[in-house]
């Protein structure tokens, strides 16, 4: 028997340790990304909203590798600091909502009837409108700025987590495993968050990940409208919202921001991807 | 059983083979098979999951796919069909060889009505005209004993009972009078009274169609009650064959015996049943020397060294095991 | 065997609901409902085994889960040690729940696959509080020899174990808060036959030991037979016998009794039969028939048992039949006595 046990067990122990390749180069990227947020002066080789007339629209040179813009800021100083305010971004604006949205998902999975009911009609309410329109309407009652944007997204965004939690949660209180713990004589509440919770949340924790890279993309645009990060602070929209009118005559001023905002995104994406794969439940 | 060699009767397989390739290494699901099915006889073949029952069965009918890989002979109406070119196998699939699944509701197709299905067989393999194909799905629909047929005929698979599905599968496998018919555990998924109706309802049809059949089953109980020869199979090979009633009375080898003594019978209530300890091995890490020698308790130090050939032992037996006599001999265990 | 029961049913029922189509409304017909359990009645004695056996849509699942509450009945009543089991309310009935456990079918998803078994143990260890803290380890000990799973296997997740170790680890979790009832439903029926021949071993081992008493669900009737003590057969909702096994087996004094001996595959190749055990196929648990629930497929119908319901009545001491025909299957001698 024991023989047999073992034999079993050897196999899927040894993969524990082999992490899918998505994870390792998302987490390469995300990492590498956090330290520049921390720590942007380390890497940055100018001040970023310090303005040089004496190199105005310079194209990469040595000097400065991506350029300068219309009042002479050095572009990769800015699209480094940038990260400080853009991975905030990514954080402040879907923690929140994660968080919040897993609760009410795992409550509404679990409780179904009426809880459901309610819940379904404020789904629809939320996604008859487009994400973007809403936010910029909340914005705009609140006024510009990261915090209202964060309250904007928040309040909207967490309906999305809810939604995969409860279907998620509403498959897995029919398993066995459920009614094992219900038959066990455990509370409700030791059922959804010890047991239901742990197998329900993984879609919750990948659309998180891609939630983390559209945050940065609303950010950007919402910068880049005016109505999030305000000039002259350093931030990937805003930086593009500059270059608007250099297009023909200074393409690097918008360009490289937003090749750091794809490179951001995929870091996300694969990170995403690896978790999905790293807690992939094997039955 | 001598019969089908070189005649063109009946299904001749020697040294079948079958291997996948899988992340774990390769895997023997299938090893070293001989096994012969004369005209009108119903062979069982037994054995737990894993044991390669299942993989057989879909290795004659040419069924394996990449990373699967066949090789060896199985031999029909004095053709390999292991060697054959996928075109004429096809022509023999369906018509001459028809197989059975364990869930029809899987098998069938869900979005035609079962009629269509029936014919489109007789349109692949036969020059029926739609009248005639009409006729010969009723006609059908009648020997496997499906009530109300004309209606049955356009409904679709979900509106058929477990039963009845697996009735109009054996319809299907039916259309153009196979003479070999393979069943891939045709009744687990059915209750116990409609089990018994479609078991001897293919008891039936082998009769009346003079038909061979190879039921593959994991319930011993269903092989006692259909079959006329029966082979064990343990991890990938045939461990064990014979007459039905010969193997029941004196199984050879270990695993048989332990088989037999692990379902439950008449008269022995609340007695602990003679189990086999441990599970069966995985089929990428083989034990050395004989596969069951972890598990058996007639195991000696030969068993763990070296494999034992399949013997034959008279005309119609054949056993895997250094020590079947001493399983032979062993307290009766039925 | 005491004579008071520790569980009591007393004609339970309980209907599932089909979604009511726009059609039917339109047509003005009542709702569809099936009736998974109709009027349900017997007693479970301390320390036996019961067997209930049926096959699909027969209702011994409904009936499981309705003994350990994972659902309540529309009607009658579940009695448990004289107090009826629906009227617990929360730290009661999680009381009850430890005193009557089950066991699930499912050897992959009656178990938490992110959890090891020693965390498994250990939650059923400490939420109940059997043991305390510092003698929680050595337990889990105890409980995986108790089941015959080796030490190591504590640290290990559910998807190292091959199946019929993982209803041992089902059975380790139930046993930790040491039940007096356990209703095992469909036990074995997703193992291999060697690996079954296990776990029934066991079963019947532990049952000596801990002095349980066992109600074992299954459609296997050659494992029912094996391991219990008294056995029910239920049809569509209902029991159309209830007896001492040997009593059941023997002499079936239902038709469908009969019908689904016949039909089990024996291990004897030298009696085959070539006639059908019973013919057609179970009625739609939708459309119920007014009579005998088995009048459509018995052998031995007649015009009564169409649009009579017939009663589960004594045949013998401690075996019901519900069938018109009472000498259906009786002994020879107590036919002439009736006579």
């Amino acid at each position: 028997m024991s023989v047999a046990v073992e034999k079993i067990g050897l196999y899927p122990r040894f993969r524990r340790l082999a992490l899918p390749r998505t994870l390792i180069s998302g987490a390469i990227i995300i990492g590498v990304s956090l330290l520049i947020a921390f720590f942007p002066a380390l890497f940055a080789p100018y001040d970023p909203i310090a303005f040089d007339y004496k190199a105005l629209l310079k194209g990469p040179t040595l000097a400065h590798p991506f350029g300068t813009d219309s009042f002479g800021r050095d572009v990769l100083s800015r699209v480094i600091h940038a990260y400080t305010i853009d991975m905030q971004i990514a954080v402040f604006a879907t923690v929140g909502p994660f968080i919040f949205g897993t609760i009410v998902g795992a409550y509404v999975g679990y409780a179904g009837g009426l809880a459901e009911a309610i819940f379904g009609r404020v789904v629809d309410a939320v996604i008859t409108f487009p994400f973007l329109v809403l936010v910029i309407a909340i914005v705009s009652v609140l006024g510009p700025g990261l915090g209202n944007m964060y309250v904007a997204v928040g309040i909207v965004g967490w309906v999305f987590y809810a939604r995969l939690v409860a279907a998620e949660v509403k498959v897995q209180k029919r398993l066995d495993y459920a009614d094992a713990g219900r038959v066990m004589g455990y509370t409700p509440m030791r059922i959804v968050f010890r047991h239901l919770l742990p197998n329900a949340i993984t879609p919750a924790i990948v659309y998180w990940m891609t939630d983390m890279a559209l945050a940065i993309l609303l950010g950007s645009s919402l910068g880049y409208l005016g109505l999030g990060a305000q000039p002259p602070a350093a931030e990937w929209g805003v930086q593009i919202a500059d270059g608007k009118n250099f297009m023909s005559t200074a393409w690097w001023i918008s360009v490289f921001p937003g090749i750091a905002i794809v490179i951001t995104g995929l870091g996300f994406s694969l990170l995403g991807d690896g978790l999905a794969q790293l807690m992939r439940v094997r039955r | 059983m001598s019969a089908g060699i070189g005649t063109g009767l009946g299904l001749t397989v020697r040294g079948l083979t079958t291997l996948f390739d899988t992340p774990r290494g390769m895997a023997l699901a299938v090893a070293d098979v001989d096994l012969d099915v004369g005209p009108g006889e119903m062979v069982g073949l037994v054995g737990e999951s894993g044991s390669g029952k299942s993989v057989t069965l879909r290795s004659i009918m040419g069924l394996i796919q990449t990373p699967g890989h066949v090789t060896g002979k199985v031999e029909w109406g004095g053709r390999d069909l292991v060697a054959m070119p996928a075109e004429e196998l096809r022509r023999i699939r369906g018509s001459e060889i028809a197989m059975i699944f364990q869930e029809p509701m899987t098998a069938l197709n869900p979005v035609l009505p079962v009629g269509l299905q029936l014919e489109e067989n007789l349109v692949a393999h036969t020059r029926l005209n739609a009248r005639e194909r009409r006729a010969r799905a009723l006609e059908l629909m009648n020997i496997v004993g499906i009530p109300a047929a004309e209606r049955r005929l356009n409904e679709y698979p979900h509106q058929f009972s477990g039963g009845m599905r697996q009735r109009a599968m054996i319809a299907i496998a039916l259309a153009c009078s196979p003479k070999l018919l393979l069943a891939d555990e045709p009744t687990t998924a059915l209750d116990v009274t409609i089990q018994d109706q479609i078991l001897k309802l293919l008891l039936d049809l082998r009769d009346r169609l003079a038909m061979s059949v190879v039921l593959v089953t994991h319930d011993l109980g269903v092989i006692a009650g259909t079959c006329d020869r029966m082979a064990v199979m343990y991890a990938g090979r045939i461990v064990e064959m014979g007459t039905v009633i010969d193997v029941f009375r004196q199984p050879r080898h270990p695993y048989t015996r332990g088989l037999l003594g692990s379902v439950p019978r008449a008269g022995a209530v609340r007695t602990m049943l003679s189990s086999i300890e441990g599970t069966p091995p995985g089929l990428t890490d083989l034990p050395a020397g004989c596969a069951f020698h972890p598990r058996c308790s007639f195991a000696t130090d030969i068993c763990r060294q070296e494999r034992p050939p399949l013997q034959s032992l008279g005309a119609d037996r054949k056993v895997a095991c250094f020590h079947h006599d001493r399983v032979a001999a062993a307290e009766a265990i039925l | 065997m005491s004579a008071v029961p520790i569980i009591s049913v007393d004609g339970v029922s309980k209907q599932f609901g089909v979604s009511y189509s726009l059609m039917r409304r339109l047509a003005g017909e009542p709702p569809l409902a099936v009736h998974a359990l109709n009027n349900v009645s017997f007693e479970v004695h301390r320390g036996e085994t019961l067997g209930i056996v049926g096959e699909s849509g027969c209702g011994k699942s409904t009936l499981a889960r309705c003994l350990v509450r994972l659902l309540d009945p529309d009607g009658g009543a579940i009695r448990f040690e004289g107090r009826d089991i629906s009227t617990l309310r929360s730290a009661e009935r999680r009381a009850f729940n430890k005193r009557v456990q089950m066991i699930f079918q499912d050897p992959y998803g009656s178990l938490n696959p992110r959890m090891t078994v020693s965390q498994v143990l250990n939650e059923a260890l400490s939420v109940h509080r059997m043991r305390p803290k510092r003698d929680i380890p050595a337990r889990i000990i105890e409980l995986l020899d108790l089941v015959r799973l080796p030490h190591d296997a504590a640290s290990r997740h559910p998807h190292e174990f091959s199946g019929g170790q993982r209803q041992r680890i089902g059975i380790a979790r139930a046993l930790a808060v040491e039940p007096d009832v356990i209703v095992a439903d469909e036990l074995v029926s997703a193992l291999d036959v060697s690996v079954q021949a296990q776990v029934i071993n066991l079963l019947l081992r532990l049952q000596e030991e801990l002095h349980l008493t066992l109600i074992f669900v299954a459609h296997d009737l050659r494992l029912v037979r094996h391991i219990s003590h008294r056995v029910a057969v239920m049809y569509l909702g209902q029991i159309m016998e209830i007896g001492p096994s040997e009593g059941v087996f023997a002499s079936p004094r239902h038709p469908y009794s009969k019908a689904l001996l016949d039909a089990a595959p024996e291990l004897d190749p030298t009696h085959r039969s070539r006639v059908v055990a019973a013919r057609g196929e179970l009625p739609s648990p939708l459309n119920v028939p007014p009579g005998c629930p088995f009048a459509s497929r018995c052998p031995h119908v007649f015009d009564r048992c169409r649009v009579e319901r017939p009663a589960l009545t004594k045949r013998a001491p401690a075996h019901s039949a519900a069938c018109h025909l009472v000498d259906f299957g009786a002994m020879p001698s107590a036919l002439a006595d009736a006579v």
